[in-house]
């Protein structure tokens, strides 16, 4: 048998899914005293070059209450031609189109390779995708030139028969019409009015007479596509919006000093949805919403236009003197809810100096699956690159977005599904899949993930309920299927099942067996996702101190050790890494808000709990390599340790992308050796990491922030803050080594942690 | 007191049990007397009547007390109470009652109604006064019955007047027959050759004029002239030559010098029918006054002188008391207590015009800066330095002429005094030596402290389906190309420093982008009108020199963008809304051009619906319909007035609009409304674009408020106009124009005195069209007098049938019709009846005695209560009356003068070598000719009428067609056509329209055309078509009103 680390990389490569435990505990009680749920990290739309969608539907269940999906793991009876469902034992017939189903003639979805398949619903209504500009115009001219080109960029990369539309505001909003011709023409509301979705239909002039007798129910999406004069198809209007991008100003309202300019993004946001609402309801559509500052009049706004207050910082939160806070957060998260109802998503692209209140604004992109893009500045590569890459495509050429995701989450009877922790909202359907437990967003087995792209990943928490008394059935497997509908960016609905089984253990005469399934990446991942789900609602410290209980108590379940001799503990290989993940999460800004603003925390997290599992890692704990004339490129600790004077550092912290010279390379480097034809190797040292940082930034989204520093430089703090403060100012001289270099923080090592980790651990007391 | 308005409360009512409610008005000292205070309290009319009063009660208690209603009503009943005594009233139409005869009927009953009149009118004679001559049956009806139901008796009767009565009435027949009867009566007692000089000069005039009401049959022949020598012994009588002296002066040679008891009248030839040349005539009135005081510099040094006419030609030198033209009295000599002013009932107001046009040949205000600190005011009463200052203790100090308080002169404005105690500086002052000027204001005095920014003009057309198919956006757009060219600016200026904007609007409204920078014009709509924002303001509010491309680009594509437009719906207030909105962005004031073609019915604030009743008319909920609906507009003329935004509005109707609430905003802020009924491109097109360029280019001042002060002893109470209050004293008005006139009342407090008279200074803070901020003062001062001889002969008709128009069409919104028609006759019959009671030499009571200054008073009074709003005839829209009754409340003394008399001019028998216009005709059937060609013309309407036996050469000429068979109905302008008479008319024409205030759309009238009964309507001597006695017939009914109360 293969090692666990191939299973699990395997099974993470065919369905995208990393189980904390790949072995089961048998019953309730046990499954609690791993202290680490079951639990996965599901990839619904993994990318799979060797899966290519089946043109039929799927065969389900005839079970009303379970309608689970016909897959490998199902008995069939070629003879018979009757399929037995895995998940409610139901005996079904195989459809008319079946009819030739024999032991050599299987259909795809039974061989065992297709434990993931994809089907292309035939039927169901296309309609072409929809992006909504929504543009903040109180920008600096330098800033909106930047953006209008990027606009204008992007409609090029646009599907030629996408709707588009434009929606800009500043102290007021403009809905611009796209389809006349002679004088420019936008409707335009107050900043400052909250509208309902009907009042803005009815203001924009969507509603029809009420004769047309279709009362309530939505236009069918030809109707709208013809009514609606506000989102047109890109090949129509491609010269016409461009142009009017072109010509886009500054918001003309002039804004007295010490204010801030009154920005309506509330406003602004609600008319987008409203109008998406009314006129394209359960069809992809992306709002794509570019601010440039906090919202600052109207409902939803963050701060006020006195620049005498500030906006929010942490302290002022934690004091419960952030004014506007509640009524804001509420304001889009309503908002956010019905946007997910109607399976659009919303990105948010920030690009400020300061805060743009994505703290109170973050549940837009998080409850759609939308993305947030922050930044300094949109003249900056990072937001150009990183709104090109939104764009980008797959290599069938299709966009790697799919919109109106609705994951269904099937289990055989002895788990349940306590909920999912990730950018999708519940659709509360209640089956009897669910837990009662709840575990993120609970309570339901599907989740509506209104904008997915194949790294969106969610974490998906189980419990096992088969009671402690009636054991698994020797060799009995659990079994859990994941059913993803999705409009694909080709328009085409598809529907993606995933069903993958576990074997049951005895935990207590099979604990080896079960600790050497544990996959410890995925464990620290998902442990991870429960605490930063907490710490939106909980204090940082309640959220550490249970996090470092769940380490204690797995410690103290898997540790070997002797009571009370911490010297004695030892983990083992499977759980080794497992501690230090959880040092590092401590420290991560997902759970530390110190030094970062509210906006920023929002930022990271909303990325964390999205990302699959090796980014999600990269997060938790950065990557450092170093660069040396002594060998090859080499991943080292991430330890103050392996800063040196003769290496060149390249740490990817996901969110960042820090290069660092050591000093003397530094020095060599200011001395312009690199210049000389005899130092070509050193030329070579200082390209090498910026080629493989190019790799990185080819890839990834966001892009991440580059940075290029050396020993001294002010943004080497990047890099001193994510490493193990091994060497600090307290200690350094009593290790008395001279490599690395210190750094000036209290906080606790690597070393320290392990060290009370230890104690606690043996301790008899706990 | 005055708040309280016409309130119809039934202590009025019940205060008239006997007569008609007449003792009511004329009421005792606790009572409210003048008709005027529609709003006295209401007991005051039940106060029992006082001292003299108590005749007229008594002899009124001892007549059947009809039912104070029917007093202008005739009903049915009454008529039908003496059927065998008064066979068939044929035209018994009579005052107020409405029109029962169809016009056909009436017109060719024309003859007719004249004989009746001298036959009624003897009749009443004889019914009162004499039992020798009257037949019995006459004498008892008449003597039972109020007026009111002898009035259609005795129309009715035509065989009534004994024959030995006739003579008394015809008017004498002189030597000048060409005269007007008018004239050849007054001749008689004139005849004293030194017209008025003789004090019973004056008793026979008034006789004369009486004559041909109530013959004064006991004295025998001759007897109703009878004043009596010495009848008028007032010493300043004679001074006013006015009204029949000045007819005097031409005729007067050839006038025998006899006639002292005007005989030879009675002795004329045995005409039956009363001539109504006879009868005081305004045309003639007019005629003189421009004759005496036409051409002349009027000075104004002198206190308490009494201007030329209105209408008179003439030259105003601004000598410490402002030109008439911007303030003019009722009075110019106040009496000096209130009992005095309540017993005459004579109104004391003041019609102040702000920003009057001057001719070219005046001199225009000064403009005077005192620096910093702003103007110098008086500390306590906050006067601005005026004329009136009295500068004591060498020149250091002054005492202010309003409220006595003395002041210190501040240091920079010290001047020496000379011997006369006038500052040295005397001369230089505009603010020491003229009534009128103007004051750079400082920042205090302006919002925020800060400077205000030049006005704009927002230009606000309705795009729905009507105004796009009558071509009317095509014809505003193309006109305003060229119209904004001609933005009015400051003397000496470039441009304008006026910013124009645009709006279209339908259900919802567009604003549009038109900033200099942009290529095209951007189009912004909002449609969320239930909270109206603007939602632009760099680009908005533009020179429209600079931004004249984009301008032109937008002016194009607008009709073009709604060509198929099927939006029928439009909305109204948020329009408003969102002007006074841009006005807030742009910090400043302007004007909102507003083109709207219908109701505003989409679902917005303020929309209306249909509330027009015919049943209402003629009850006491007929009121209803020109009272504005409240809330949303109210609140909207507050706003606008605070923001200094002046509403415009054009009209379009093709049916009901409400223009009752819809003309509510420009009624309050100063602004104007037109309105083209069933509008045509073709022959309205015109007619609408003069009226458009009158609005825009206009002098106009903004953001305005005025305050009156007075000396002490009397302050202003009430204020009519197109303004708005917040306070009792401060008028505000969001713009004020030159044709916008605010009537202001005046109360005692105390006594006045005859020595410093009566001093009053309106200040008006403005903001210029550049964007100055001004302070205009204009100065008066009147005399007192304890002597109501003084009071009377200092009246101005003019100004008090002003002032009672205003009143009038503001009691009307609180009070019923019948109630105001009821008071305004009283009020008239009081001011006529304390005049004789007290000024006029004693003489018969049958004799009608008009003070001289007042003597057309009843024309106007009569013709006022004709007037479309007043006249409760369901025939007329409500809508008409409404707007009449708008326009009315915003005019000056000219423009109520006009629209009360209008001018009647002959222009077939014109001397077409010269220039002058022909005289004016007295507004009667009587004076068209069949072969005719009259143009009529009130300042809002204009007709030509064309008789039917006109010449065709005369048709030749003027329409280039053969004859008047061949001319259509709808021509509605001359064909140009070159030959003397058609220039000639067409000049005329054209003077007029130049010369009004408002546009007026050019009507032809054929004889017995369908189209003449609205022609008709202005004949305002005659009977009037919905409803209104005759000249004469009203005369009557004054009169015996006046002898009712003098008995």
């Amino acid at each position: 048998m293969a090692s666990y680390q191939e299973f699990i990389q395997q099974n993470e490569d065919r369905d995208g899914v990393r189980f904390s435990w790949n072995l089961w505990p048998s019953s309730r009680l046990e499954a609690t005293r791993l202290v680490v749920p079951v639990s996965c990290l599901f990839t619904p739309l993994k990318e799979r070059p060797d899966l290519p969608p089946v043109q039929y539907e799927p065969v389900l269940c005839s079970r009303a209450n379970c309608k689970a999906v016909l897959n490998p793991l199902c008995q069939v009876d070629f003879r018979a031609k009757i399929w037995a469902c895995n998940f409610c034992f139901q005996r079904n017939p195989f459809p008319p189109s079946y009819a030739g189903i024999s032991d050599v003639n299987q259909p795809a979805e039974l061989m065992p390779q297709f434990s993931t398949i994809e089907y292309i619903v035939q039927r169901a209504p296309t309609a072409p995708l929809i992006f909504l500009y929504v543009v903040d115009t109180c920008l600096e001219e330098e800033d909106l030139q930047a953006l209008k080109e990027s606009l204008q960029m992007s409609l090029s990369l646009l599907p030629p028969n996408a709707l588009v539309g434009l929606i800009t505001f500043g102290r007021m909003v403009q809905v611009h019409e796209l389809s006349c011709e002679g004088i420019a023409k936008s409707y335009v509301f107050r900043g400052t009015k909250d509208l309902s979705s009907k009042q803005i239909q009815e203001l924009l002039g969507l509603t029809k007479p009420a004769a047309s007798g279709q009362q309530g129910r939505p236009l069918a999406p030809e109707d709208a596509a013809a009514s609606c004069r506000f989102l047109q198809p890109v090949h129509r209007v491609d010269m016409n919006l461009t142009d009017l991008l072109g010509e886009l100003q500054r918001d003309p309202w002039p804004v007295p000093q010490g204010k801030r300019p009154l920005r309506s993004t509330g406003v602004a946001l609600t008319v987008a949805v409203g109008l998406l609402e009314g006129t394209f309801p359960n069809t992809g559509a992306r709002v794509m919403l570019f601010i440039g500052g906090p919202p600052t009049q109207g409902p939803g706004m963050v701060v006020g236009d006195e620049l005498k207050n500030p906006i929010r910082s942490w302290h002022d939160i934690q004091k419960d003197n952030a004014r506007h806070l509640k009524k804001a957060t509420k304001y889009y998260e309503a908002m956010a809810n019905r946007s997910a109802v109607n399976g659009h998503c919303i990105d948010i692209y920030a690009c400020a100096l300061d805060q743009t209140g994505l703290l109170e604004m973050k549940c837009l992109s998080n409850l759609t699956g939308g993305h947030i893009v922050m930044g300094d500045s949109f003249n900056t590569s990072l937001f150009k690159q990183t709104f090109q890459r939104v764009f980008s495509k797959d290599f069938n050429g299709d966009f790697r977005m799919a919109f109106g995701g609705v994951l269904e989450v099937k289990t055989s009877r002895e788990v349940k599904v306590c909920g999912t922790i990730g950018p999708c909202v519940s659709l509360n359907s209640k089956s009897s899949c669910v837990s009662e437990t709840e575990m993120g967003i609970g309570g339901t087995s599907q989740w509506k993930v209104c904008g997915l792209n194949p790294s969106t990943t969610l974490g998906i928490y189980f419990e096992v309920v088969n009671q402690h008394n009636a054991p698994v059935p020797q060799g009995g497997r659990g079994a859990v299927q994941f059913v993803t509908q999705y409009q694909h960016s080709s328009t085409q609905r598809r529907i993606r099942v995933t069903t993958i089984a576990r074997n049951w253990a005895d935990a207590q005469s099979q604990i080896q067996h079960i600790e050497s399934s544990f996959d410890q990446e995925a464990a620290a991942v998902l442990m991870a996702r429960l605490g930063v789900f907490r710490a939106e609602s909980e204090e940082g410290p309640d959220v550490l101190r249970w996090l470092d209980r769940q380490l204690i108590r797995l410690c103290q379940k898997f540790g070997q050790f002797n009571k009370d001799d911490p010297t004695s503990f030892k983990l083992s290989e499977s759980l080794s890494l497992y501690p230090q993940f959880m040092f590092h999460l401590r420290r991560s800004p997902f759970l530390q808000v110190f030094n970062n603003s509210p906006d920023e925390s929002s930022y990271y997290r909303h990325h964390f709990v999205r990302q699959d599992l090796t980014q999600s890692l990269i997060m938790i704990q950065p990557i450092l390599y170093s660069y040396s004339f002594h060998g090859p490129p080499e991943p080292v600790l991430l330890d103050s340790s392996s800063i040196l004077p003769d290496r060149i550092l390249l740490m990817d912290t996901f969110f960042q992308l820090v290069i660092y010279h050591g000093e003397t390379i530094a020095q060599w480097r200011k001395a312009g050796y690199q210049e000389m034809a005899e130092y070509e190797n050193f030329k070579q040292l200082l390209l090498a990491p910026l080629d493989d940082a190019q790799e990185i930034l080819q890839t990834r989204f966001p892009m991440p922030r580059y940075v290029d520093t050396e020993h001294g430089g002010s943004q080497a703090r990047f890099l001193l803050s994510k490493v193990n403060p091994s060497q600090t100012h307290n200690n350094i001289f009593a290790w008395g080594q001279e490599a690395g270099s210190p750094i000036l923080t209290d906080d606790v090592s690597l070393q320290v942690f392990m060290d009370h980790l230890k104690k606690l651990a043996v301790s008899s007391s706990t | 007191m005055s708040q309280q308005g016409y309130v119809a409360a039934p202590p009025y009512s019940q205060a008239q049990p006997g007569m008609g409610g007449y003792q009511g008005g004329y009421g005792d000292g606790s009572a409210q007397p003048l008709y005027g205070h529609y709003g006295g309290p209401p007991q005051a009319f039940a106060a029992p009547p006082a001292g003299m009063m108590k005749s007229p009660v008594s002899s009124a208690a001892g007549m059947p007390p009809p039912p104070a209603s029917n007093q202008y009503n005739p009903n049915v009943q009454q008529n039908g109470a003496h059927p065998q005594r008064y066979p068939a009233p044929p035209a018994a139409s009579a005052y107020g009652q409405p029109l029962q005869s169809p016009y056909n009927s009436m017109a060719s009953m024309a003859p007719p109604p004249a004989q009746q009149l001298t036959n009624q009118m003897s009749s009443m004679n004889l019914g009162n006064y004499g039992p020798m001559q009257s037949p019995p049956p006459a004498t008892s009806s008449v003597a039972q019955q109020p007026f009111q139901t002898s009035l259609p008796a005795g129309m009715g009767q035509p065989q009534m007047p004994p024959g030995p009565q006739s003579p008394h009435m015809s008017p004498p027949q002189s030597p000048l027959a060409s005269m007007p009867m008018a004239g050849q009566q007054m001749a008689g007692p004139p005849m004293a050759g030194q017209q008025m000089a003789g004090p019973q000069m004056a008793g026979q005039q008034m006789a004369g004029m009486g004559r041909p009401f109530p013959g004064p049959p006991p004295s025998g022949p001759g007897g109703f002239q009878q004043p009596g020598p010495g009848g008028f012994q007032q010493p300043g009588y004679p001074q006013q030559a006015g009204q029949f002296g000045g007819l005097m002066t031409g005729p007067q040679p050839g006038m025998p010098g006899g006639f002292p008891g005007a005989p030879g009248g009675l002795a004329g030839p045995p005409q039956k029918k009363l001539d109504p040349d006879s009868i005081p005539s305004i045309t003639q009135v007019i005629e003189d006054d421009q004759v005496k005081r036409g051409g002349q510099v009027y000075s104004t040094n002198v206190r308490g002188q009494v201007p030329p006419l209105v209408t008179t030609d003439f030259t105003v030198q601004d000598q410490g008391n402002a030109s008439p033209r911007f303030m003019r009295c009722t009075t110019y000599s106040l009496p000096c207590t209130a009992d005095l002013a309540k017993q005459c009932q004579v109104p004391l107001a003041c019609i102040i015009k702000p920003f009057a046009n001057l001719p070219k040949n005046e001199t225009p205000l000064y403009v005077v800066n005192h620096g910093e600190t702003g103007p110098i005011r008086c500390n306590r009463c906050k006067a601005y330095m005026c004329p009136y200052m009295q500068f004591i203790d060498g020149g250091r100090r002054y005492q202010c002429g309003f409220c006595n308080c003395v002041n210190e002169v501040p240091v920079f404005y010290f001047q020496h005094l000379d011997h006369m105690g006038r500052r040295a500086d005397f001369y230089e002052r505009p603010e020491l030596s003229l009534g009128s000027y103007e004051f750079v204001a400082t920042l205090d005095y302006c919002k925020n402290n800060k400077p205000p920014n030049p006005p704009a003009y927002v230009f606000m057309i309705d795009v729905s389906y009507n105004n796009i198919k009558s071509g009317l956006v095509k014809l505003i757009c193309d006109e305003l190309k060229t119209l904004l060219e001609n933005l009015p600016s400051e003397e000496g200026m470039e441009s304008s420093a006026i910013k124009v904007g645009f709006v279209t609007y339908n259900k919802v409204l567009h604003f549009y982008n038109v900033k200099s920078a942009l290529a095209q014009p951007q189009m912004m709509v909002v449609s969320d009108t239930a909270e109206m924002f603007v939602p632009l303001l760099d680009g908005f509010l533009v020179n429209y020199q600079d931004s004249r491309a984009v301008i032109y680009n937008l002016l194009d594509q607008i009709p073009d963008m709604f060509a198929d437009t099927n939006e029928s719906e439009t909305v109204f207030v948020p329009v408003i809304q969102a002007g006074v909105e841009a006005f807030k962005a742009a910090e400043c004031s302007g004007k909102l051009f507003i083109f709207q073609s219908s109701m505003p019915t989409a679902e917005a604030p303020g929309k209306l619906k249909n509330r027009d009743d015919k049943k209402l008319v003629n009850t006491d909920k007929e009121k209803t319909l020109f009272q504005p609906q409240k809330g949303v507009y109210e609140q909207l003329s507050k706003e606008c007035v605070a923001q200094g935004c002046c509403v415009d509005l054009f009209l379009f109707p093709s049916q009901y609009m409400d223009i009752a609430t819809m003309a509510d905003v420009p009624s309050h802020t100063g602004g104007s409304v037109y309105k083209y009924n069933n509008f045509q491109v073709e022959t309205d097109g015109e007619h609408f674009l003069r009226d458009l360029r009158k609005d825009v280019q206009k002098s106009i001042g903004f953001d305005a408020i005025m305050r009156v002060r007075t000396s002490t002893g009397f302050r202003a109470t009430e204020f009519f106009g197109a303004v708005h209050m917040n306070n009792t004293t401060d008028i505000e008005m969001a713009a004020v124009d030159c044709n916008n006139a605010l009537t202001v009342e005046f109360k005692h407090d105390d006594t006045l005195s005859e020595e410093t008279g009566a001093l009053m200074q309106c200040a008006l803070l403005y903001t210029t069209i550049n964007g100055q901020r001004r302070l205009r003062v204009h100065n008066l001062s009147l005399n007192c007098s304890l002597q109501l001889s003084e009071l009377y002969k200092s009246c101005e008709t003019d100004s008090l049938i002003n002032f009672f128009a205003k009143s009038a069409c503001r009691a009307m919104l609180n009070q019923p019709l019948k109630n105001v028609r009821e008071i305004l006759v009283n009020q008239t019959a009081h001011m006529l009846a304390c005049y004789r009671k007290n000024c006029a030499s004693p003489s018969a009571a049958s004799q009608l005695i008009l003070p001289d200054a007042m003597k057309v008073f009843p024309v106007y009074m009569n013709s006022l209560m004709k007037t479309a709003p007043m006249v409760g005839s369901t025939e007329l829209s409500t809508d008409d009356r409404a707007h009449q009754r708008l326009l009315i409340m915003g005019m000056g003394v000219e423009d109520t003068r006009l629209l009360l008399y209008p001018r009647l001019t002959p222009l077939h028998n014109m001397d077409v070598s010269t220039e002058t216009v022909p005289a004016p005709l007295r507004c009667s059937e009587e004076r068209l000719t069949d072969a005719g060609m009259f143009l009529l013309e009130n300042g809002h309407s204009m007709f030509l009428w064309l008789g039917q036996a006109i010449p065709p050469d005369l048709i030749q000429s003027i329409f280039n067609l053969p004859s008047l068979a061949h001319l259509h109905g709808h021509v509605c302008a001359l064909p140009e056509l070159d030959n003397p008479l058609s220039n000639k008319v067409r000049s005329i024409i054209n003077g007029l329209i130049e010369e009004r205030p408002h546009s007026m759309k050019l009507h032809i009238v054929r004889q017995k055309d369908k189209p003449e009964m609205v022609f008709r309507q202005f004949l305002v001597e005659d009977k009037g078509l919905h409803g209104g006695a005759s000249y004469m017939d009203f005369l009557c009914y004054v009169h015996r009103e006046i002898r009712q109360l003098l008995t």
